[in-house]
């Protein structure tokens, strides 16, 4: 769908811009958000890669220093365990969200209205903050006086935050808590758009329902599900906000994901230089995992398969 | 198990009513989807009724009471301690932050796209659409050390300007992005003919484009304002004293203070939420359908 649409845009734009004379006036336009854009966000990515070439504890002298912070960080064995932890965070949330916002997505994509409501509530979750949420569910997790002891549950008193396997997942519930509403509004918006003569024809032939998705719904989102996927996985390698206020990474560093570890080696115990790597690292494992999903979808514009689409 | 009585009784309301409409339904009914869907409901609610409910709940009833009953005698004095312990600075600095982030990031990002869309022959312009399509890939928590760098520089640390600055910056690539899909539909013809009557680009931008593609506009304008609104990392790092804190940096050291207070906790928690699940009522409509059609259909 994406692959369709991105050449559109570019087409269009070249359209417009054909019967005109020179505008002198438009590139000015466009120079307040240049600068605004490459003063905060061009020169800090360049800079961050600068800063892991020095030695800097956040208040006194920035000094060159090589490849010591480089050389320091791939030799921490915590460098391994944030990429595992990561990763974690990463594939389960995916395992979690892709089927659970396809399925809802679907079901959504009926135009009645009763699914329009639906729909409204499920949104909720992403107007709070995430430490709002983690803040609230913190509270609710509480195992002496929490919900589940609240409600006398055996099975839900449990020490969610501090056994690191069952944090990993109360991370990961969460996430899919706040964020599958959003991927299944993506797939609602995917759903409509395929024809219905497809499943007309397939009914005609006999195909159940089951049939019908599995051989119409699900190749024709194939792009949808790029999109979606793209921004989930690209995503939760900047997980920061959520872990940090209710787990700070804990316990011990079970849930200390990369944007976490980066935090607090720059941030609580004063080491710029090696923060700045594991910062470079994340920025390479996003750009990484988007050109590789980009492949995968085999799309040719480099925004087409991220974002790019109406 | 409320749910499987109104599960049954929307599975067999459900095809009769499509089956009203102009489009016929497909043979059957959703079964897998629908369960899904009212089980999701029930996961969304619970927490949030409960968040609701606890945070007019004293904090002695809280312990002994049901925690999905409400309250027998609700009680304000939890929203009165949470206000008492400065929230109404926190919301001010919030709002300061999100308003001087959302107008001027709006407004900068349709000047862009206007200009991206309408000069799409410039080398230059086209290089500024790329870069601004490859700051989507530009993650914020990346960039934080070097923005901590540039903002002490500034002489700008632990003030409100040093939130805003790098919030406007971060939040131009998806506003562009958005805003010039909208543009783009703007017939050009309308453009040829306020030029033919000596329109400068000046106004043809704030008088033709901007009117016509207002409900881009206010989608990306909420979008912003939420994310600033819950914006985290940027205060906490740029920050410290309390008189400059906002909300959710605000909500964090609450809890840090009255730990066990959970219905004082819970009532922060209600009220900083409160001012955007205002706006989502009033914005709703245009937030969804301009998201889904900035973002991928």
């Amino acid at each position: 769908m994406s692959a369709i649409a991105s050449g559109a845009p570019a087409g269009s734009a070249r359209r417009a811009a054909a019967p005109h004379t020179r505008d002198r006036v438009l590139p000015l336009l466009a120079l307040p958000a240049l600068l605004f854009f490459v003063a905060f966000g061009v020169v800090p990515l360049i800079g961050v890669l600068v800063l892991s070439f020095t030695t800097w504890d956040g208040i006194g002298e920035i000094t060159f220093s090589g490849l010591t912070s480089w050389r320091e960080v791939l030799a921490d064995p915590q460098l391994a365990h944030g990429l595992w932890v990561t990763f974690q965070v990463m594939a389960l949330s995916w395992l979690v969200q892709t089927p659970a916002s396809l399925l809802l997505g679907v079901f959504l994509a009926g135009h009645q209205r009763y699914r329009a409501v639906l729909a409204v509530i499920f949104f909720i979750p992403l107007l709070l903050s995430s430490a709002a949420i983690a803040v609230a569910y913190q509270a609710l997790l509480d195992p002496n006086f929490g919900l589940g002891a609240g409600l006398g549950i055996d099975l839900l008193v449990q020490d969610w935050l501090g056994d690191p396997k069952l944090a990993m997942g109360v991370i990961v519930f969460i996430v899919s808590w706040q964020f599958i509403p959003f991927h299944a509004l993506i797939y609602q918006g995917g759903v409509r758009q395929i024809p219905r003569s497809m499943y007309e024809a397939a009914q005609i032939d006999g195909a159940g329902r089951v049939r019908q998705f599995f051989s119409i719904t699900l190749p024709q989102l194939k792009y949808t599900i790029i999109t979606s996927s793209t921004l989930m996985v690209v995503g939760s390698v900047t997980f920061f906000d959520l872990i940090f206020v209710l787990t700070q990474g804990g316990p011990g560093d079970a849930t200390r994901v990369l944007a976490l570890d980066m935090y607090k080696r720059g941030f609580q115990a004063n080491l710029m230089g090696p923060a700045s790597v594991i910062a470079v690292i994340i920025v390479l494992i996003g750009l990484g995992l988007a050109l590789l999903l980009r492949r995968i979808g085999g799309a040719s514009n480099p925004a087409a398969s991220q974002l790019d689409g109406a | 198990m409320a749910v499987t009585a109104t599960e049954i009784e929307q599975s067999t309301v459900a095809p009769a009513r499509s089956g009203r409409r102009r489009r016929t339904p497909l043979r059957g009914w959703n079964w897998i989807g629908g369960t899904a869907a009212w089980l999701w409901l029930v996961v969304v609610i619970v927490p949030i009724y409960w968040i609701v409910i606890t945070s007019f709940k004293t904090q002695s009833t809280y312990f002994v009471t049901n925690p999905l009953a409400p309250p027998a005698e609700p009680t304000l004095e939890n929203y009165r301690l949470v206000l008492e312990a400065d929230f109404a600075t926190y919301f001010a600095n919030s709002v300061i932050v999100a308003v001087g982030t959302v107008v001027p990031a709006v407004l900068l990002a349709f000047m862009a796209a206007f200009a991206i869309v309408r000069g799409g022959h410039s080398r230059f312009l086209r290089w500024v659409n790329g870069l601004f399509l490859m700051g989507l890939a530009i993650p914020l928590q990346a960039a934080v050390i070097p923005v901590y760098l540039i903002i002490i520089r500034m002489r700008l640390y632990d003030t409100l300007g040093a939130i805003i600055l790098p919030s406007i910056a971060f939040a131009l690539p998806l506003s562009v992005l958005v805003l010039s899909n909208f543009i783009r539909d703007v017939p050009k013809e309308l453009f040829e003919s306020m030029r033919m009557d000596g329109a400068t680009t000046w106004m043809m931008l704030w008088r033709l484009a901007f009117p016509l593609t207002r409900p881009a506009v206010v989608t990306v304008a909420i979008y912003n304002m939420l994310q600033v609104w819950n914006g985290f990392l940027l205060p906490l790092v740029l920050t410290q004293s309390p008189e400059q804190r906002t909300l959710p940096l605000a909500l964090w050291t609450f809890q840090g203070e009255y730990g066990v207070n959970v219905p004082a906790i819970l009532a922060s928690v209600v009220l900083t939420t409160l001012p955007i699940v205002i706006l989502y009522a009033i914005g709703r409509r245009q937030l969804l359908s301009g998201l889904t059609a900035g973002i991928g259909k």
